[in-house]
């Protein structure tokens, strides 16, 4: 046996694989207890990698009966195994929440035994937490796959989130590395979820107190890199689960080698792809804020994203004849479109522009990368005639400038496209 | 000319008001700490007075909407004399003029404003974050802070909401004053430590007998959750600058 220190560094080590700390979206307010959920969230802190730290995220245990190929918990891995009780989840979590270390709570877990026995841990954390503790901060529970519809609902009232992973973007790349595990089976759960969402919504316009049910929605997450699949086979399968299950957000998790006997997958050693996993973040922003398409950046002719260049500028080199876009006339809708210009410069330009046309010393100090922008549009004082520059060359110069692509984290939102 | 005040934001409505009195709107608020030591400037010490900032709060209000005036408030927090002259020119045209675009991006003392603004909710945004509580064997959970700007008062609510039922202190050691919570009401406290206390992981004598043990499993939780092969130590310094670093547990 081993201490507790040692518990929670295994079962932390083995939670760390699961991008979303997303603590967003919450709507709980705090009545007497302690906790409640800031609804644009809060990172604690940031991981040495750089990720944000908003939630004590832990698997109630890593044993697990199945044996996924590209998981570090699969049960023919050869890692010291832990479980925690849960009141011993239960006062963890108070006890970082009371100190400000956390927003709450992102509970997973290995499949222990069955299906129904491991959700029903889960479910009597979260319970304990809401009910016992009066605690009001962030949940994510994660849903397992074959739980019984009754136990769903149950945990439902008492998180904030949940979630069940695609893990592997196809059916046929999971059947690769999951031989016994199926889309389907993910399928389930999120829709008993959803469809329990849409029922405590209708609820509620009849009477106003219904209860609070996953308030923040579902989320899913896909591995990358691990199997072969497209981008355009990735954000199609994103694009789906977005519409189908009104996903509040689809993770894209760059594979991390940690499988050294299975050789269909990457070697240990093997980077993760992480400007891949980047660029698919920058689509679907593209896709759910920008008012982009699917088509328009991945169809059959361009299957991958570029590496060099983020998806908004690939797209727009493509298309010249949208450009150059006139900043001072052009609608909101095609000023995000410009490359270098974010939503919220664009929200600055728009509002600005009503007290005088801007000219290019004032959009320099809007925000907007104005080495990239320049290219695309045109201001008071723009030359007009420039002559024309082939998107080659544009290409070029902004690379030339800024030869390096920018990593950026997946949780920082503002900064997708500076 | 030099204003000298109290450093409080009704001193420096006070120096608003007598600016219109005194028809000497080329001024530069400051406090006696802050200001550049000159012979040959010029100055005024102006003494608070709360019903004289009342009446500039409320004209502000009358003429640009509460939430816009709520601006000038938060550039004030800045605690630095360059932003505070910015602000304070702003709302003397605001009083002439009887009108002020605050929206309008492409002037740049307007847009200094807002700058200002944002880098105080960007330090706001960081306490909410940042500020660790240490509990000590009576229930008093308390924090140590030395933020940039004076952004305490704009992160009191969400402490008092958020940990009800908690007693708490948030101690700002630069300014050396800080709130207390009990459980109620919040008070506001000032000078109740010496000069001395510089760690406030280092008041050890009273501390709950949990503590230093829930300190190191924050610890070990914060090593396990890296992903060593993602490792970007340049991100992370961005994210968590180094001069927060010792009031973070994780990084002491
Ligand atoms: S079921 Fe989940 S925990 Fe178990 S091996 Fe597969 S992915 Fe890992």
């Amino acid at each position: 046996m081993f201490g507790f220190d040692e518990k929670l560094r295994i079962l932390a080590d083995a939670a760390k694989y699961d991008v979303s700390c997303s603590s967003s979206g919450g709507k709980r307010k705090n009545n007497g207890g302690v906790g409640d959920a800031s609804a644009s969230g809060i990172c604690h802190t940031y991981t040495e990698d750089g990720r944000c730290v908003s939630l004590l995220k832990i698997l109630m245990t890593n044993y697990c009966i199945y044996d996924c190929s590209f998981c570090v918990s699969r049960r023919s891995n050869d890692v010291q195994r832990a479980a925690f009780s849960v009141k011993e989840v239960v006062d963890l979590t108070m006890n970082f929440y009371r100190r400000n270390y956390i927003e709450g709570l992102f509970l997973s877990s290995g499949i222990f035994k069955s299906a129904d026995y491991t959700m029903e841990r889960l479910m009597l954390v979260v319970k304990k937490l809401r009910t016992e503790e009066r605690f009001n901060g962030y949940i994510h529970l994660k849903a397992i796959p074959g739980a019984s519809e009754s136990l769903l609902k149950e945990a439902g009232l008492y998180v904030d989130r949940m979630s069940v992973n695609l893990e592997i973007p196809t059916e046929e790349g999971l059947k690769l590395v999951a031989p016994e595990k199926d889309h389907k089976s993910v399928r389930e759960p999120l829709a008993i979820v959803q469809n329990e969402i849409l029922n405590v919504q209708q609820h509620k316009k009849i009477v106003k107190k219904a209860p609070l049910f996953v308030p923040a929605g579902q989320s899913t997450q896909m591995v990358i890199g691990a199997t072969p699949e497209t981008d355009l086979q990735i954000m199609q399968t994103a694009n789906e689960f977005y519409k189908d299950y009104q996903l509040k957000r689809v993770y894209y998790s760059g594979y991390i080698p940690i499988n050294a006997t299975d050789s269909s997958l990457p070697q240990i050693g093997t980077t993760p792809p992480l400007i891949r996993e980047n660029r698919l973040y920058q689509t679907d922003w593209l896709l759910r804020f920008y008012g982009f398409s699917l088509n328009e950046i991945l169809n059959n002719k361009h299957q991958q994203l570029e590496l060099d260049i983020d998806p908004k500028l690939a797209w727009a080199l493509r298309n010249p004849q949208f450009f150059p876009i006139d900043i001072n006339s052009a609608d909101y809708s095609w000023i995000i479109r410009i490359p270098g210009i974010g939503r919220q410069s664009a929200n600055k330009i728009v509002q600005a522009r009503k007290y005088g046309k801007l000219k290019e010393f004032q959009l320099r100090k809007l925000g907007i990368a104005f080495n990239r922008a320049k290219y695309f549009m045109i201001c008071q004082d723009s030359i007009v005639s420039t002559g024309f520059h082939y998107p080659e060359q544009i290409k070029k110069s902004i690379l030339e400038y800024n030869p390096r692509p920018k990593l950026i984290n997946s949780q920082t939102q503002l900064t997708l496209f500076s | 000319m030099n204003y000298i005040f109290d450093g409080s934001y009704c001193g420096y409505l006070s120096c608003v008001f007598e600016a219109f009195e005194r028809k000497e709107f080329d001024v530069i608020p400051t406090t006696q700490q802050l200001m550049v030591a000159n012979i040959f400037s010029e100055k005024r010490e102006i003494p608070s007075c709360s019903m004289k900032a009342l009446r500039i709060a409320t004209g502000m209000e009358k003429i640009i909407g509460r939430h816009n005036a709520k601006l000038f408030y938060h550039n004030f927090l800045a605690d630095n004399s360059l932003e505070w002259t910015n602000g304070f020119r702003l709302i003397v045209e605001l009083f002439k003029s009887q009108h002020l675009d605050m929206q309008n991006y492409g002037r740049p003392d307007l847009l200094r404003l807002h700058q200002s603004i944002k880098k105080i909710s960007r330090e706001r945004h960081r306490m909410k974050a940042f500020i660790r509580f240490v509990k000590s064997y009576n229930n008093l959970y308390t924090a140590i802070v030395e933020p940039d700007f004076n952004v305490i008062p704009l992160v009191i609510d969400f402490f008092k909401n958020r940990f009800a039922d908690q007693q708490w202190l948030i101690y700002d050691i630069r300014r050396n004053y800080g709130f207390y919570y009990n459980g109620r009401t919040v008070q506001e406290v000032s000078h109740i430590h010496g000069q001395d206390i510089q760690d406030p992981y280092c008041i050890e004598v009273d501390l709950d007998p949990k503590e230093k043990e829930f300190q190191h499993l924050w610890k070990t939780y914060f090593k396990s959750t890296t992903i060593e092969s993602r490792k970007n130590l340049k991100l992370h310094l961005r994210h968590v600058p180094k001069r927060y670093w010792k009031y973070l547990v994780e990084k002491i």
